[in-house]
């Protein structure tokens, strides 16, 4: 007879209990969309895209400096400042005082246009200006914060079932998108920063001979056409109505040439100022530029306030996008896709049935090893492995975790590594029979001494795992937690479950010896 | 009921008198997984590297590798290897990074390469997986599973030497790099590729080949307090003998469950299951040659007793 305590024996089979009614209820429970608690298909199983992308922080830092050097050129003159040789080399911005006794006055004048969170430096008659590091952080954290907004109201749009979109790092964004196995269309919705701008036409001198001779008017400059990149229009550098100040926009079509418009809606600033241009400008042809391209300069022919359309031989689809751009505002920076991996239903159905394969075939050769070498109590060690999936199914449930191909392989990989404890406490005992103790005796003995072993063996691998955590992209990541909690689940299900399952076991059948045949007994 | 029996009960196996024949085969072993990888090196995947990946399918029939070699060797996309992957319906198509060394992100020549081979073949294949690894995200990755086997390999020896004795820990860890060696020398002899999935492979050996060598250790240890007269070889053998039992019948269960995950869980777990495979074999061996082998050159009672264990222990009456 093997006694057990009874808050032991209760305890265990309350653990049980609940590890199997959460792994039945998250299965049962489920919506059929996928939502809910439990545990969720990664990318790799139900297809879908895994995108990184990469806020181009060098070309908001770039582009802030030249704004920089715009307002300096301009101040230092208001303030008859002489300066030369300013430049902008990426992140830092130089000039030089033509005469050295106006140092103090220039310093002041600069130190009251740049930003809190850049500094200057001074050599000789030198200047320059850069971000100092904390500042730097601050500008990248709150450009991947807003362009974190923007992706996400951009890739909403889109339809796409749960998209993940969370920062990672300093300077990226995940993206993940179930379901969608071709991400262009995506990416190229991310791939455009869609800054739109309303600007006038300079008619004081003609594009044509401005690019000929190379010399662009102060204040003007000159962009390439979006139809044409050999075609280009000379601006008014001042953008009088800016993309911020749009309230909506939708695709719809001219009502006069039938022709596939975009038709936007100007907040109440916007409609002002917009009917103040219109209405002094009437006669002079207005650009509508998006992203450094014009994309039409039709001319004003009366006031226009707060709605107008903008044409530009869209096709519909192209309309769409525009609207869907314009609406979820410009990207604070252009995105680079560094990694992006995509998974069709195809193959993510077959490495669902692939998975489900392995694990019936990997359970089963195991259980069938088992049974044939230890016999009755083989059977309990693979009801044991079975309990050991029910609590390894419930705490991956309550963990939310993401179940991918690899994860898949952890949990194979636990079943056949957790029986290892079994074997252990097996053999202990086993071998304390072949020395003649009592089958009671032997059991302690053998479950106290196989602990110490089996924690140990266990926690090099648990610590592997750990590692193989911070590794990890995704699918990987999947088979770092399996393996985790499978070490942890194999622990318990065999130093704690396997115990109660033997104990009742030998307490009911009253065997008079298990494991060895009895005349292997004494014979050590 | 009549079992299984692997091995006999009360075996007493002189596992030492191999010892040279194991010595110079390990030694060996490890040279030549060394010279490989310096000279061959590994065949490392995209994670690593940087470039794109395409798994396709025929949409009927067998594929023609050939064909396709050839017809996507004319797009001039530079190196491009082609690969028939877990059926011969499946090809795994291997382009190198466009536009050299700048690469960092799914740049227009990065987009119009996969482009042309998407267009190249869609009237026959079917796209299956798509996979894009900038230069400096590959980067990273290689930088961070080089930490990561690093940081697990440390964790491992500073467990072990609070753990064990020093000759002990010593052998543990010497048999370990035995083991993560000889497994990155399968992978430079085959040319299998080195991804990230392998690097998950290599750290789980490494976690069950000192999981075995804990276990006889452990035995061995006992033994070195029980039977104070008993050399080493005698010791050694004895724990051996006592523990071979468990060593082999947990590898064959840990066998049967990545012959189930490499035959049937499909052709992207392939070399993670091969890595495995050869991991446990070898991991076997080594915890009974390697690691024993090694310890039973050192003196394991000095005549300080004391002097062998951890100060953790040596206040301890009970050690």
């Amino acid at each position: 007879m093997i006694r057990l305590s009874t808050w032991f024996y209760n305890l265990t089979i309350l653990v049980v209990v609940i590890a199997a009614s959460v792994a039945v209820s998250t299965v049962v429970l489920r919506d059929d969309d996928g939502g809910g608690i439990g545990v969720n298909l990664g990318l790799d199983l139900q297809g879908g895209s895994y995108l990184l992308l990469e806020v181009d922080m060098d070309s908001v830092v770039q582009e802030r400096m030249d704004n920089l050097g715009e307002t300096i050129r301009i101040s230092m003159r208001n303030s008859r400042i002489g300066i030369s040789n300013l430049s902008v080399n990426s992140d830092r911005l130089s000039f030089q005082l033509r005469d050295e006794l106006q140092f103090i006055e220039a310093r002041d004048i600069l130190n009251g246009l740049i930003a809190p969170e850049m500094r200057v430096t001074i050599s000789e008659n030198t200047l320059s200006v850069a971000f100092d590091e904390t500042g730097l952080s601050q500008l990248t954290t709150m450009t991947v914060g807003q362009a974190i907004e923007i992706v996400r109201a951009r890739v909403d749009e889109t339809g796409t079932k749960e998209p993940v979109i969370q920062r990672q790092g300093n300077n990226r964004i995940l993206l993940q998108l179930p379901g969608v196995d071709d991400p262009e269309q995506v990416k190229s919705l991310l791939g455009k920063t869609a800054k739109i701008g309303f600007q006038l036409v300079d008619i004081s001198a003609s594009a044509e001979s401005v690019k000929a001779s190379g010399r662009v008017p102060p204040g003007s400059e000159l962009l390439p056409s979006r139809d044409n990149p050999d075609e280009h229009y000379l601006l008014n550098k001042r953008v009088m109505v800016s993309g911020e100040m749009l309230e909506d926009a939708r695709p719809s079509f001219d009502g006069q040439t039938n022709e596939a418009v975009v038709s936007f809606t100007l907040n109440s600033t916007g409609a002002e100022r917009f009917g103040r241009v219109t209405g002094q400008n009437i006669g002079r042809p207005f650009a509508i530029v998006l992203d450094n391209e014009v994309i039409s300069a039709p001319v004003i022919r009366s006031q226009i306030f707060a709605n107008g359309q903008i044409s530009g031989g869209f096709s519909v689809d192209e309309t769409n996008e525009l609207s869907l751009l314009l609406r979820s505002g410009a990207l604070p920076a252009p995105l680079l896709v560094v990694e992006e991996r995509s998974v069709g239903p195809g193959l993510g159905s077959d490495s669902v049935r692939a998975g489900q394969v392995a694990s019936i075939v990997g359970l089963a050769g195991v259980a069938l090893f088992m049974i044939s070498s230890y016999g009755m109590i083989g059977c309990l060690a693979v009801i044991a492995v079975f309990i050991n999936m029910l609590l390894l199914y419930g705490q991956l449930s309550i963990l939310g975790a993401t179940l991918t191909l690899p994860g898949i392989a952890g949990i194979v990989l636990t079943i056949g590594m957790a029986v290892d404890a079994n074997i252990i406490i097996f053999e202990r005992i086993k071998e304390e029979l072949r020395a003649g103790r009592k089958l009671a005796t032997a059991f302690k003995t053998g479950f106290n001494q196989a602990t110490g072993t089996i924690i140990d063996a266990n926690l090099t691998t648990l610590a592997a795992a750990l590692f193989l955590y911070f590794l990890g992209s995704g699918p990987v990541k999947g088979f770092s937690v399996t393996i985790s909690v499978g070490v942890i689940s194999s622990m318990f299900s065999t130093i704690i479950v396997m115990r109660v399952l033997l104990a009742i076991w030998i307490n009911t059948i009253k065997p008079e010896s298990i494991l060895i045949s009895k005349q292997d007994i004494g014979a050590n | 009921m009549a079992l299984l029996r692997l091995l006999p009960a009360n075996l007493n196996i002189p596992f030492m008198r191999g010892r040279l024949y194991s010595s110079v085969f390990s030694a060996l072993l490890v040279a030549g997984s060394i010279i490989f990888w310096l000279i061959v090196g590994l065949n490392t995947g995209i994670d690593f590297r940087g470039g794109f990946v395409i798994e396709v399918k025929t949409l009927e029939g067998a594929a023609n590798v050939e064909e396709l070699r050839e017809e996507l060797g004319d797009l001039n996309l530079g190196d491009i290897s082609l690969q028939e992957f877990g059926s011969e319906r499946e090809v795994l198509i291997r382009v190198q990074s466009q536009d050299e060394g700048m690469a960092t992100d799914l740049s227009d020549a990065n987009k119009q390469a996969i482009q042309l081979v998407q267009e190249q073949i869609a009237d026959r294949y079917e796209i299956r997986r798509t996979e894009f690894v900038g230069a400096v995200v590959g980067d990273e990755l290689r930088r961070n599973a080089f930490y990561a086997v690093i940081a697990a390999l440390g964790s491992i020896m500073i467990y072990i030497w609070f753990r064990f004795e020093w000759p002990f820990a010593i052998s543990a860890i010497l048999a370990l790099a035995h083991d993560i060696i000889t497994t990155i020398g399968l992978f430079s002899l085959t040319g299998i590729e080195f991804n990230l999935a392998t690097v998950a492979a290599l750290l789980t050996i490494a976690g069950y080949s000192i999981n075995d060598t804990v276990v006889i250790f452990d035995r061995i240890r006992d033994n070195l307090k029980k039977y104070k007269s008993w050399d080493n070889d005698t010791i050694i053998n004895t724990s051996l003998s006592q523990t071979i039992s468990r060593t082999l019948m947990t590898s064959i269960t840990t066998l049967i469950a990545l012959l189930a995950i490499y035959f049937f869980g499909g052709a992207v777990l392939g070399g993670f299951a091969l890595a495995m495979i050869w991991g446990v074999l070898i991991g076997t061996y080594s915890s009974i040659y390697v690691a024993s082998t090694i310890l039973s050159r050192f003196d394991l009672r000095p005549s300080d007793d004391d002097d062998m264990l951890p100060t953790h222990e040596r206040n301890d009456p009970k050690s």
